[in-house]
């Protein structure tokens, strides 16, 4: 008995021994935090991409907003952005909503100032049959229906305004490595999410905005779900030097059944390139001497391929009914230009993939851009879908603020994600299907893809309902 | 707006109406006040709520619809005082605004309108309701400077010390629970500043509202406890107005409100069959 106890006391000892030693070494640890904790915000942005700076843009000049502290943290160093004579290699196509945001944020202006290709025509056509689409500007939004901006100039454009005077309440950290999101459950008590870097320093927020692209660090902390999938394709992208000069103002797609052939207008003698296809393929086409690409490319743009008598027909047969009810038939088409040549060194390759995070939110964290939705290039429509986000995003926070809420009150964040879904996914999803149709060369397929497409052309309000929708 | 301008305009055609129908009203009135001493006090209503007081701040809890209201109404009443553009919205669009709360209960109206930089009063029957109210307006530490003031008092009371004061009333699902609704009227009215406003919501006197509000919220999702609401005391939209008209006040708007249980969720609807928010402007002498 006696032994017993003593030794139960003994344990207790020491584990009341112990227990003081951690409590020692956990203070060390806690006095060494707070050396290299270096504030706390309200909202902190992980990505300096160009829909995270766009929101940081837009917490800085929206009337309620600008009263948030802020910090945007962007993982490459800072550069000096100096306009070359020669295009960038990566572009994007933005919609009037885009163009909307960015003039709100008074961006549009250095996008102006610097260089943009309006689109004011686009046709899109299939290989394997006579089935096309045309949009005219004129004709359906009295407006252009997109512009071709280089990343790199949109992403200078929204820094300028960032880093203007105008803007007091955001800092930057460029060269942030983040190692480790500690996302609290809310509540009053809690001290907010916790962001550590790589150097030691920790921050603190209410609000952490995942603007950190596809492979998203914010989203892996928050735990939701994926939904994603490869496409086994790459998309190639060029500067291209084109035969003639023209206006240039028309945007060329073919789908190819390899994969669609995209040509966006830079200037009145350059294009850019967009161009998906296997992954051996775009290996084999990435190590071609420039001149052989060139005739690859052509080669794309003006091949005959192989083609189905029936849909043939079918297609002619539709068209000479459309043609009695006076509607177009598709039979008018402009012819692509032809590529010369193609800026040296500006052939590069990026895999293509679909992503949907089932969540875009959780308590105090959302998510935006890329880290919510990824989508095949083919109808122009990522950034687009990422610079909605930024739009729906600050204005049902501002709703929110002026009702006297919290920044992270789950209504607005329910609001913002379920708005978002409603109108990301089915774009999404529409994309790939489109992808998926088209990737294939079965007659019945192409059949029905091509009486789709030519209906489509002829109806008018279909059309317009499909790019308002992409607008 | 539109909807809202469309039961203005029924609203109108029901002022007409109001004639014809405020002799009964009045009668009523006069033999509610014959009986009774002159209170808008329902001793019984009163208790049934102190009794809530202490689950009172807890969002999921027994009040839990009307934290999730607090979405609507508290827009429903910085819209009705101050309207400007995008750009021009602040963080503190209330403040310089004098803001009476009767029956503030717990404060959650309260609160939810200093927090836009109103100057709230919020006044109760019920003392343990204001004792809840007044501890929890100091956990917020947006409110530090801004507190609201609570008072265990009646709104006859209150206005008579402070009449011609307030730039707004709010009266909150509260008209429901009053045993004399004229004198209720009356004394809020008499509280505002010439041109100040009066926001009041409440069920109406509907076979719907008796559904949805007293058999599904009581008795089959216990969103409110059980005895909260007596039908008999309901009003109507027409019977408020009247009220308001004959007290020297104009209704701007009566404003249909819907309400989801399952999802605990408010909206804005055109029909006010089910509960009503009404606003109404004291005009000068």
């Amino acid at each position: 008995m006696l032994i017993t106890k003593s030794i139960q006391l003994n344990n207790i000892l020491v584990t009341r021994i112990t227990n003081i030693r951690s409590l020692t070494s956990y203070r060390k640890y806690s006095n060494n935090n707070e050396q290299k904790f270096k504030g706390k915000y309200d909202v902190i942005i992980a990505g300096g991409g160009m829909v995270g700076c766009a929101l940081a843009c837009a917490m800085g000049k929206k009337s309620l907003l600008s009263n948030l502290k802020v910090l945007l943290l962007e993982g490459s160093p800072d550069k000096k952005f100096k306009l070359k004579p020669e295009y960038s290699n990566r572009v994007v196509a933005l919609n009037q909503s885009t163009k909307s945001l960015m003039k709100s944020l008074e961006v549009w202006q250095h996008v102006e100032k610097m260089r943009l290709q309006p689109v004011r025509h686009m046709q899109v056509w299939d290989a394997c049959s006579d089935a096309l689409i045309s949009f005219c500007s004129s004709d359906i939004l009295d407006d252009d229906i997109s512009y071709i901006v280089e990343n790199d100039v949109l992403l200078e454009s929204i820094n300028i305004e960032l880093k203007s005077s105008t803007i007091k309440n955001v800092d930057i950290v460029y060269g942030a490595k983040v190692v480790g999101y500690e996302l609290s459950k809310g509540g009053h008590e809690s001290n907010g999410h916790i962001v550590k870097m790589h150097n030691g320093d920790t921050y603190s927020c209410d609000l952490l905005i995942g603007a950190d692209g596809a492979k998203s660090a914010v989203r892996e902390a928050m735990g939701v779900q994926y939904l994603s999938w490869n496409y086994d394709q790459m998309g190639i992208v060029a500067t291209l030097h084109l035969a003639e000069e023209t206006t240039n103002t028309t945007a060329w797609q073919r789908f190819l059944p390899t994969g669609p052939i995209a040509f966006l207008p830079l200037n009145s003698t350059k294009s850019s390139l967009v161009w998906s296809m296997t992954d051996t393929q775009a290996k084999e086409l990435l190590n071609l001497p420039e001149e052989r690409f060139v005739d690859a490319l052509n080669d794309a743009m003006w091949k005959q391929y192989p083609r189905s008598s029936v849909v043939d027909a079918c297609t002619s047969w539709l068209g000479s009914w459309l043609k009695r009810f006076d509607l177009p038939d598709g039979a008018e088409r402009q012819l692509p230009p032809s590529v010369q040549s193609i800026i040296s060194g500006s052939r590069a390759a990026f895999p293509l993939g679909f992503g949907h995070s089932t969540k875009y939110v959780a308590p105090g964290v959302a998510l935006i851009g890329d880290a919510a939705h990824r989508v095949h290039p083919l109808a122009g429509q990522g950034v687009n879908l990422g610079f909605g986000d930024v739009k729906d995003l600050i204005s049902f926070l501002s709703d929110s603020i002026y009702t006297g809420l919290d920044i992270t009150h789950p209504n607005w964040m329910e609001k913002y994600e379920s708005e978002r879904q409603r109108h990301n996914v089915p774009t999404q999803l529409a994309v790939d299907a489109l992808s998926r149709l088209y990737g294939a060369d079965l007659p019945p397929l192409v059949l029905a893809r091509s009486l789709g497409l030519q209906l489509t052309n002829a109806l008018h309000p279909i059309k317009k309902m499909i790019m308002s929708h992409a607008a | 707006m539109s909807p809202l301008s469309k039961t203005f305009i029924t609203m109108k055609s029901i002022s007409h109406l109001n004639k014809t129908i405020g002799r009964g009203i009045k009668i009523a009135q006069i033999s509610n006040n014959v009986t009774a001493a002159k209170t808008t006090i329902d001793t019984s209503h009163v208790e049934k709520h102190s009794q809530q007081a202490q689950g009172w701040w807890d969002p999921n809890g027994p009040m839990k619809a009307l934290h999730s209201y607090n979405l609507i109404r508290i827009p429903f009443i910085r819209d009705g005082l101050v309207s400007c553009s995008l750009d021009e919205r602040t963080l503190l669009p209330l403040s310089n605004k004098v803001i009476l709360d009767v029956g503030c209960g717990g404060g959650i109206v309260s609160e939810g309108i200093a927090r836009l930089g109103a100057k709230v009063t919020g006044i109760d029957a019920s003392k343990e309701l204001v004792e809840i109210a007044k501890e929890h307006c100091t956990i917020d530490s947006r409110l530090e400077n801004n507190r609201p003031s609570y008072h265990c008092t009646t709104v006859e009371e209150h206005s008579q010390h402070f009449f011609d004061h307030y730039d707004a009333v709010v009266a909150s699902e509260v008209i429901e629970h009053v045993a004399d609704k004229e004198l209720f009227i009356q004394s809020c009215v008499k509280a505002l500043k010439p041109g100040g406003k009066i926001f009041i919501t409440t069920p109406n006197r509907s076979k719907l509202s008796e559904f949805v509000t007293i058999c599904l919220s009581e008795h089959v999702f216990n969103l409110v406890p059980k005895g909260t609401h007596e039908y008999d005391k309901f009003t109507t939209p027409t019977e408020v107005t009247f009220l308001l008209e004959r007290n020297n006040c104009h209704v701007q708007l009566v404003h249909g409100i819907m309400y989801y249980p399952v999802i605990n969720k408010w909206a804005w609807t055109s029909s006010p069959l089910l509960i009503f928010a009404l606003q109404a402007v004291k005009l000068a002498e």
